[in-house]
């Protein structure tokens, strides 16, 4: 069973969803973000998405913008990203590890060498920002081949044929957004329940909300509509690159995933 | 999407899935426009009767060789952009948008946005590096003038890449108000196709002029390439004449051996950026590289995907014209013919003058993007007073 099927079938039998945290990797360097995982898979993260960093992230807000050119900056490069996965991994071995970046990095690399070391490091799942389910195809093929998950993407405006084609490409959890826009903590954030039963009805991955959320009643919210877990960016993020406390940010919102959490 | 967007193995279209319904929605649109006679009447009345179409085609006097150019620094708004910004407002009409987002990189692009806004009553929002805002306040204020609201791009290395990723930030959260009128014939499907047959009315005059004049076809035709689309634009009607050599001029900087140029097609490898798969200036990894040109508009580290095709299928080829090369053309064509281009077309011309001086008999035609309005301080920087 893979890593994703064995964290929903657990957390399922306990009556919780899944909390994902996001950390870009190499921000403010590698050192620092090789505490940053330890930290929130300590404080109970369920899943953990990792960004590498990218110079021109056009799905990102400014926190996350900010996150990619401080990992640059400190001259993090791709193989890096690779060599940080695998020490995680080595420490957490059933932990999901899903990586989200950009086509031209994996292009550059060439499609199967990218996802081959990706495989090698020990993550579970990709997920392409600019990779929309009209292109991801073979993209999504290639990485089945190499052993990794394809993440899509599924938004409320996402036609029904569409849902389907992610429901089909899809492997280890499907990205549900939770509004327009890019990442970031502003915004609104719209759990759409008409969305997560039109993937589930389309035999998609559980549907797991991200984008914006950033509160335990966030959290709440996205679980109610039907959602299988839910994914914190931004607000970790920014945590983090304030010197805050993110552990008990991380404990905070993992805490709302149980069905006991009302508030 | 009716269409792949692909030109042979470039194109498609690399954005976040929350913004393919608004590109569905612009490439039915485009492609309803195109059988719609009422739509193509309407757009030709306007390039007629405001932008000024047909533009001239001008036979240089005084220059060597047989050198031709065709005059879009004499169309409305003082460039090609003209022609494809009046084609998008339309459409952004037919969608029933209400709000007009842009990037633009000088300010030329910007100002063409800004006076469709102003003559269909948009809510106009260009997108502008901050660096660019302080060298062209000129054109920042002419945008303010027609109405048009212009932000500073803070990010990243504040020019005209930057100003493309926060329009595409800004259109995935605002598309059911907002068209992106993207500036060149680069982004995703169906830009790259819709901007291509906007522009190709360049070509299209050119030919049909050129056939009056000379009683056949040009050996070459000539223009500079920054995104492409005046390229595009010129090269479309010729593509089937297999006679007629093509080439595209890109910015070489201070030299293609250096960093230091925007020579997307000569230097850069096959990658997907700002939702195309074209060729891109990036290192090893990936990541996007600054480029450089004197002028701003040929400032662009990606090309628009059908000139990656054309380069790489060898219907067109691509050469480099340095800064310097550039300035000099732009100061000849002034002192011998009395125009004052565009530094980007100067980029074009100074090829043409290279291969007009090698072989005098060559029928050349140059595509002169824009007028030198917005360079003249900048020019007057670098030159100095002329003796
Ligand atoms: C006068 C002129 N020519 C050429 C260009 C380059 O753009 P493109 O390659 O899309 O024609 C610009 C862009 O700003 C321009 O202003």
């Amino acid at each position: 069973m893979s890593r994703y099927a064995a964290m929903f079938d657990r957390l399922a039998a306990r009556g919780e969803g899944a909390f994902g945290a996001f950390l870009m990797l190499g921000d403010p360097d590698l050192d620092t973000s090789l505490g940053l995982l330890g930290a929130v898979i300590a404080a109970g993260a369920d899943m953990i998405e990792v960004g590498i960093p990218f110079s021109d992230p056009v799905a990102d807000g400014p926190v996350i913008q900010a996150a990619a050119q401080r990992s640059l900056a400190a001259g993090v490069r791709t193989a890096d990203c690779f060599a940080l996965i695998a020490k995680v991994r080595e420490r957490n071995p059933h932990i999901p590890i899903g990586i989200l970046t950009y086509a031209n990095l994996v292009v550059a690399r060439s499609r199967e060498r990218f996802f081959d070391e990706a495989a090698a490091a020990g993550a579970d799942s990709l997920l392409i920002a600019d990779l929309p389910a009209f292109e991801a195809e073979p993209w999504a093929e290639a990485m089945r081949g190499a052993g990794l998950g394809p993440v899509l993407i599924a938004a409320s405006n996402t036609p029904a044929d569409t849902l389907v084609r992610i429901a089909r490409l899809s492997q280890g959890y499907t990205y549900c957004v939770s509004r327009a826009g890019i990442t970031g903590t502003h915004a609104e954030a719209r759990f759409d329940p008409a969305l997560v039963a039109a993937l589930k009805a389309a035999g998609a991955p559980p549907p797991v909300f991200g984008f914006g959320i950033s509160t335990p009643d966030h959290v709440r919210a996205a679980l109610a509509a039907g959602a299988a877990g839910v994914i914190c960016g931004s607000a970790i993020v920014d945590c983090a690159a304030g010197g805050g406390d993110v552990a008990a940010l991380v404990r905070d919102l993992k805490q709302a995933t149980g069905n006991d959490s009302a508030s | 999407m009716r269409l792949n967007g692909r030109f042979g193995r470039f194109g498609g279209a690399f954005v976040p899935e929350i913004l393919m319904p608004a590109i569905e929605q612009l490439e039915a649109a485009f492609l309803d426009s195109e059988e719609d006679p009422a739509f193509r009447a309407e757009l030709d009345e306007l390039l007629a009767n405001y932008a000024g179409r047909p533009t001239p085609l001008t036979r240089c006097r005084n220059l060597p060789g047989r050198i031709y150019l065709k005059r879009e620094d004499l169309l409305h708004g003082g460039a090609h952009k003209t022609n494809q910004v009046l084609g998008q407002a339309l459409l952004a009409r037919r969608m029933g948008k209400t709000r007009l987002i842009a990037e633009t990189g000088a300010g030329q692009h910007g100002v063409a946005t800004a006076i469709v806004g102003a003559l269909f009553g948009f809510d106009t929002v260009i997108y502008m590096g901050a660096k660019d805002v302080e060298r062209q306040s000129l054109n920042v204020f002419r945008m303010q003038l027609m109405g048009a609201t212009v932000v500073p791009v803070t990010g990243g290395a504040q020019g005209l890449k930057d100003a493309i990723n926060e329009a595409l930030r800004d259109w995935s959260a605002s598309f059911a108000t907002t068209h992106y009128l993207l500036g060149t014939a680069a982004g995703p499907h169906p830009f790259p196709l819709m901007v291509r047959q906007f522009q190709r009315i360049i070509g299209k005059e050119a030919r049909a002029q050129i056939l009056e004049r000379e009683g056949r076809l040009p050996d070459t035709v000539m223009a500079c390439v920054g995104g492409g689309s005046n390229a595009i634009g010129l090269f479309a009607d010729f593509v089937v004449d297999e006679a007629v050599t093509l080439v595209g001029v890109e910015a070489a900087g201070k030299g293609l051996d250096g960093g230091d140029h925007g020579a997307t097609l000569l230097r850069g490898r096959p990658g997907i950026l700002h939702g195309a798969e074209t060729y891109v200036l990036q290192d090893e990894d990936g990541q996007i590289s600054d480029s450089w040109s004197v002028s701003a508009g040929l400032d662009y580290p990606a090309v628009g995907p059908e000139h990656a095709h054309l380069k790489d299928s060898g219907r067109a080829r691509y050469v480099g014209a340095t800064d310097a090369e550039a300035l000099s053309a732009f100061r000849l064509l002034a002192e011998k013919e009395g125009i004052l281009c565009a530094f980007e077309s100067a980029h074009a011309l100074a090829h043409a003058l290279k291969r007009a001086r090698d072989n005098p008999d060559e029928m050349i035609l140059v595509g002169l993007s824009g007028r030198g309005d917005k360079d003249v301080a900048q020019a007057q920087a670098l030159l100095g007073r002329p003796a």
